[in-house]
């Protein structure tokens, strides 16, 4: 079975050569401009829904970020440069909400990618009720976030009724207020609960894919697991552990529902990540100029760390092929 | 007459000896392996189980220290979810999601079909542009979104839902029907166009029969999403308009013991996804690495 993301690639680059190839033999502009226009029309409808609900707004949060505008006072609307920016960088719950943010992400990220690796490799064997463990393994990911939020907050680690302080109250352990004393942790557990069968699938997807006259290959050679798996397994699954990093740091970076159901941000603003203390600042501060200019530079943030983590797995594929 | 007992030259009885003990010693890691397997499953899976569990209880037992494992399975937080007006946040949500999800694939497919089979110049530049479009922070977007909500008369409609989220998962779409469609072979794509069908003929007659399955599998991955989405619920909408994930988290009140009501909730809120989920396993993987992997 081939991998798509090398397809991708070879698509890219093919794409890429067919373009060029495309400008030479058609030098008759008209007809080159009819048929690119009709191989425009399909795209155009989803690319303009598109950039007029995604882009049109974030152009609108620029300009908000310019003015000193906070709705409990309506007079004070006006354009004051990017005083709103200095602000921020002088906001020091600014700053540990962007270093939450950060913790809170790679954090997940990482968790969420060791466990996925075990569980693959555990599930990417015959064995009886494979697929059952497989169902039960997935669940957690469909669960609504904030249902599992909730139970998490509640069910799992409120301080006196709690599964987690039950069961290490039986090693004798004494109870933890979870969520006041461990934040973060407490986030993280939720999140990483949610997100690890995200990994698990990708990485079993990784697995799956192996060819099996190389693993036989290097039995026969005399590789035990250890070795097959270092030496075979693992630069098999480079590009997948990548993937899962890229996509679970997209979806995972913009956290709120955890963070607002288990913590509110709290205890004061100790768990706070970006999202959350933009959401407050906007709906519970009303100070929509400070949060849009948060949110620009949230933007330029992602924008820069996103270019280069694509960057990375596109120069690894190229390495590759 | 010396005998060294190289392996070569063990009797046979000895060999299969030693090759049984090594099966044997095979089987058992592997079973050991399989029991550990389960274990890690079920601590994993804990969580849900103990959600339905407390589901199921009265409110008495729901939060109690220490915990109750055993009780008599009642259907009252149920009965009284429904009764607290449920019906209407899940027709929200209904509507929410499976608009979003119909405009998502009537607008996905044909951009997909634009830049996979009759590919526009910069096809590498579309599609980063969407799937750049989900790297941008929600937040960073929802107080313009919430002031021109309020100009136009919208917040609290469901339809303002409708078409953010039909936003939200419009790149995922393009991203999952091209990765279907570049699997159509070339060939047959040339027969359509010597027979001289257009774009609306081939789609329907030939590509669409061909990634049917593609097409459920990006459809449930937009139902997910759309279904679980909370930040634009929470912020757009209030009586009128809220959805399930609002739903549930007016469930936890202030006064009085609330957990087992909730988890009932909870189990109702999450039970379509879940059990879509559960159906269509195959196809997740490859909706959530938007096609990337098979």
């Amino acid at each position: 079975m081939a991998n798509t993301l090398v397809d991708q690639h070879n698509l890219k680059q093919h794409a890429r050569q067919s373009a060029k190839n495309a400008k030479a033999p058609q030098q008759g502009p008209g007809i080159s401009k009819a048929e690119g226009w009709r191989r425009r029309g399909p795209l155009l409808p989803a690319l303009i829904f598109t950039i007029v609900i995604t882009q049109l707004p974030f152009l609108v949060t620029i300009w908000y970020s310019l003015r000193n505008w906070n709705l409990l006072r309506p007079d004070g609307n006006q354009f004051i440069g990017l005083t709103n920016y200095v602000d921020i960088f002088m906001d020091s719950t600014f700053r540990s909400s962007a270093l939450n943010s950060i913790l809170i992400t790679l954090g997940c990220v990482f968790f969420a990618m060791v466990l996925g690796i075990i569980f693959a490799l555990l599930l990417d064997r015959k064995f009886r009720g494979q697929g059952v463990v497989r169902t039960m393994l997935i669940t957690p990911f469909l669960i609504m976030p904030v249902a599992g939020a909730t139970l998490w907050s509640i069910s799992m680690l409120n301080p006196s009724f709690g599964l987690v302080n039950w069961v290490i109250s039986l090693v004798g352990i004494p109870p933890v207020d979870w969520t006041a004393s461990h934040p973060i942790v407490s986030i993280l557990m939720a999140l990483v609960w949610q997100w690890t069968p995200f990994t698990m699938l990708l990485v079993l997807a990784g697995l799956q894919s192996q060819p099996k006259d190389v693993l036989e290959a290097a039995q026969i050679d005399g590789a035990g697991w250890t070795k097959t798996f270092i030496w075979v397994t693992l630069p098999q699954l480079r590009r997948y552990i990548e993937l899962g990093v890229l996509l679970g740091t997209i979806y995972v970076v913009n956290t709120f529902d955890q963070i607002y159901l288990m913590t509110a941000g709290g205890p004061g603003t100790a768990s706070a990540n970006l999202p959350f203390y933009i959401y407050q600042r906007a709906f519970l501060g009303f100070d929509i100029g400070q949060a849009a200019a948060m949110g620009v530079v949230v933007v330029i943030a992602t924008i820069i760390i996103a270019t280069f983590a694509l960057r990375l797995i596109f120069r690894s594929f190229d390495a590759k092929d | 007459m010396t005998t060294t007992l190289t392996p070569s030259t063990l009797p046979p009885a000895v060999k299969s000896a030693e090759r049984k003990s090594r099966e044997a010693r095979r089987r058992f890691s592997g079973s050991a392996l399989t029991t550990l397997t389960w274990l890690l499953a079920f601590v994993f899976f804990a969580p849900v189980i103990w959600l339905v569990m407390t589901a199921f209880k009265p409110e008495s037992a729901a939060a109690s220290n220490p915990p109750v494992f055993f009780f008599v399975p009642t259907f009252e937080q149920f009965e009284a979810v429904l009764a607290n007006g449920a019906g209407t946040y899940f027709l929200n949500s209904l509507i929410a999601t499976g608009v979003s999800t119909i405009l998502v694939i009537v607008l996905a497919v044909p951009a997909a079909y634009a830049v996979s089979i009759r590919p526009v110049k910069k096809t590498s530049d579309v599609l980063f542009f969407f799937i750049s479009t989900k790297m941008l922070p929600v937040v960073a977007v929802i107080m313009p979104i919430y002031v021109i909500a309020g100009q136009l008369k919208v917040l609290d409609n469901i339809w303002t839902l409708v078409v953010l989220y039909t936003a939200m998962n419009l790149p995922i779409a393009v991203w999952m029907m091209r990765s279907f469609f570049q699997e159509v072979p070339a060939e047959v794509l040339e027969a359509a166009s010597m027979d001289g069908a257009g774009l609306i003929k081939t789609l329907r007659t030939i590509l669409m029969p061909m990634v049917t399955p593609g097409l459920a599998a990006t459809a449930l991955i937009c139902v997910i999403f759309a279904w679980n989405e909370f930040f634009f619920a929470l912020n757009l909408t209030a009586a009128n308009a809220s959805t399930v994930p609002v739903f549930l988290v007016s469930q936890m009140t202030s006064e009085g013991l609330f957990l087992a009501k909730l988890s009932a909730a909870s189990v109702l809120a999450s039970l379509p996804v879940v059990i879509a989920g559960w159906i269509a396993q195959k196809q997740l993987v490859r909706g959530l690495s938007m096609g990337a992997v098979k």
